[in-house]
């Protein structure tokens, strides 16, 4: 495969494109395809068949807003506004067929301009438009342009020096600068490197990587193929969830393909680089997110973590260097390649780069998929990109990072998303769940659910971890059930920082945020809980203790 | 295990085969692997338990999964989960006594976008009340 080779693939497809007037493109991501979006799509090419439009039905990967699905979207020639039609079933296909030419379906309309005028789309740049299991279509859209740019005319040295330059930071979470990770990596000694593409998106809440991994799996191969050739690795592992088993069948579907392209396998392109991914399945433990327990986990043991040092870049699978990136940085990579470094860094806040995908989530009229520039005010992206909450509730707090992070209150809205600033309210960006909670909700209750999340999904190995999470869950129940008490409270703020500060990894040093900030900026609801016996929200049930209290009263 | 090589590092992958042929793996199984692939039965055994993914028990004819994720959390799947444990008489995770029907909890299937979201016999279905639930739990009692 050359360069000229793969541009007439894309002439090709464009080609092939130009022969039909319409484009009509189906979402058939999780979400709509659970709203009969398949049905749907059978029903559309069935009326585009029988009409005499020259019409392109395609599948298509999630096209962001899944609470309005099962989306549909029709691109003309002649029209430049594409149409996105809202609650589409398969008896709409034909009236969206007929329609073509002329005044769009009424009742299908979606009014959605608000939701997409201040999103920035880069990691997502291609999810909508492309069908995820054919590599043609990935490659008229500029696919696999950047791995061949980067083998014919770039050093290793060069592409590490350009993502540095694009200030790229770790999209898992930790926010690790990812030029100075490939760096290390490239440095560290040993001819056997592997690359790692962490798949394991634990963090309950957050489906951006199936997203990715579902609609555009050209683009985590490509960016893992570009980090292997600037660190000198031959072998990359992408290690996926078993929850995902669709993400699983694309990602094979998309390796084989690229494998027979000849962008993947021995002397890639006419040069000596060769490079090849197996995938790995996950079998359900939150901790593999870890890298240290990804790292024992594709080794095929139990996925409990070790102490770091010796980090993966010097010694991580089998102990040769390892580089490990989440989904999405891999997905960054090639935009970057393409456009340079500079482009990218123009985007965002001061230290925090480019642009994030948050799967927004909860009680909020637009669930789905947004990206955004960094820098961005969580209040632009709840009230207008989200639409605000629905149903006449007001807004409590949202809460970001999963497991590991913590609720934001309505006051600190104005806040610019970025690394640093959620970190500064006592949360974590972490992969990028932003689930919204309403006056419903109670934050002793979420606090606790969250405790029993990491309790369970423990791995036993450190003592804090272990029974810390535990002890918290028993505390955090006994308030939620009205027989806490104020020295349990304090308790509980006790062992949050013994659990914080002398946990081995990452879950357990961050599994007490969700109480930290929730005793930071809703204090009084735990109060109620001890004090008064009673719970803001009616969420626990106190039941029990109120009986209890009126017995008292009574003797 | 041939198509990994007997790679004694794809032990996941070999146990995920095995589950997803015969529903659940026993101890014949567990063994059988852990010799072909020259891997200590205590190793294989321990990721066996290790991951919530594999069980050692065999399913029930039809399976509902409850999804147990935040975004699902804030929607009520706790009063789903409580709903489906008070009309099979059973507690997550186990199975009616005579077979028909198991219920499981996951931890997030990534389609929070519509939570709460069940999972009936694989099947995505999201936004899912109680009334729609139960629904499905008497048609398999039914059967």
């Amino acid at each position: 495969m050359t360069i000229e080779e793969l541009e007439q693939i894309a002439k090709n497809v464009k080609q092939e494109n130009e022969k039909y007037d319409y484009e009509i493109n189906v979402c058939m991501d999780l979400a709509c395809a659970s709203q009969g979006a398949d049905k749907l799509k059978d029903a559309l090419v069935k009326a585009a068949e029988a009409g005499a439009k020259k019409v392109l039905v395609r599948r298509t990967g999630c096209m962001g807003p899944c609470s309005h699905g099962p989306l549909v979207r029709v691109d003309t020639r002649v029209d430049p506004e594409p149409r996105l039609y809202r609650r589409v079933n398969a008896s709409h296909a034909d009236a969206i067929v007929t329609s073509l030419g002329g005044a769009p379906v009424p009742d299908l309309r979606s009014n959605l301009d608000e939701h997409f005028d201040k999103q920035v789309r880069v990691v997502l740049e291609n999810a909508g438009y492309i069908d995820p299991e054919k590599i043609d279509d990935y490659i008229a859209r500029d696919g696999y342009k950047a791995l061949l740019t980067v083998l014919t005319e770039m050093t290793p040295n060069g592409v590490v020096h350009r993502i540095t330059e694009s200030g790229l930071r770790g999209r898992g979470g930790g926010g690790y600068p990812t030029g100075l990770k490939w760096g290390t990596v490239a440095k560290a000694a040993g001819d056997l490197k592997y690359v790692v593409c962490n798949g394991d998106e634990g963090d309950p809440g957050a489906f951006m990587d199936r997203s990715v991994m579902e609609g555009d799996p050209h683009r985590v191969i490509e960016g893992m193929a570009i980090a292997a050739y600037a660190v000198g690795a031959s072998k990359g592992f992408i290690y996926v969830r078993a929850e995902y088993p669709v993400a699983v069948s694309r990602l094979t579907t998309a390796l084989r393909e690229a494998r027979r392209h000849g962008l993947l396998g021995n002397n890639i392109c006419n040069t000596p680089f060769n490079f090849d991914v197996e995938i790995r399945l996950g079998a359900g433990a939150f901790v593999c997110g870890e890298e240290t327990a990804l790292i024992a986990s594709i080794e095929g043991r139990r996925g409990t973590p070790k102490p770091r040092p010796p980090y993966p870049a010097s010694s991580g699978l089998w102990g040769k260097p390892t580089l490990i990136n989440n989904v999405e940085t891999y997905a960054n990579i090639a935009p970057i390649v393409r456009n340079g470094g500079k482009w990218f860094f123009n985007m965002g806040s001061e230290r925090s780069k480019g642009t994030k995908v948050f799967a927004l989530t909860g009680k909020i009229a637009n669930t789905g998929l947004v990206e955004v520039p960094m820098g961005i005010k969580l209040r632009e992206i709840i009230e207008e990109i989200g639409g605000g909450v629905p149903d006449g509730h007001t807004f409590k707090a949202v809460q970001t990072g999963g497991p590991s992070g913590g609720c934001i209150p309505a006051d600190m809205l104005d806040v610019g998303v970025s690394y640093d600033a959620l970190l500064k309210m006592g949360s974590i960006m972490g992969s990028g769940g932003m689930i919204v909670m309403d006056d419903t909700s109670c934050m002793v209750n979420v606090a606790r659910f969250f405790i029993e999340f990491c309790m369970t999904e423990s791995c036993g190995k450190c003592i804090p971890c272990r029974a810390g999470t535990a002890q918290m869950f028993t505390l955090l129940s006994r308030i939620c059930d009205g027989t806490g008490t104020m020295d349990d409270l304090a308790l509980l703020e006790d062992l949050c920082s013994t659990v914080k500060e002398t946990s081995l990894c990452g879950l357990g040093q961050t599994a007490p945020n969700p109480v930290l900030s929730t005793l930071k900026y809703f204090r009084n609801e735990y109060i109620e809980h001890i004090v008064h016996k009673r719970c803001p929200a009616g969420v626990c049930n106190m039941q029990a203790a109120q009986s209890e209290i009126q017995s008292e009263v009574m003797a | 295990m041939r198509k990994n090589g007997f790679a004694r590092h794809a032990l996941i992958e070999t146990l995920h085969t095995v589950q997803s042929s015969f529903g659940y793996l026993d101890d014949d199984s567990i063994r059988f692997v852990a010799q072909s692939l020259h891997v200590p039965l205590s190793q294989a055994y321990g990721v066996a338990t290790f991951y919530h993914y594999f069980t050692l028990k065999p399913p029930g004819k039809h399976t509902i999964t409850v999804c147990a994720g935040t975004a699902c959390y804030i929607k009520g799947a706790d009063k789903l989960i409580a709903a489906a444990e008070r009309r099979l008489c059973i507690k997550q995770g186990q199975t009616t006594p005579d077979g028909q029907v198991s219920l499981m909890v996951a931890r997030c299937v990534g389609a929070c976008s519509r939570a709460p979201v069940a999972l009936c016999d694989g099947q995505v279905a999201g936004e899912v009340t109680e009334e729609q639930m139960l629904e499905q739990l008497e048609r398999w009692k039914a059967e």
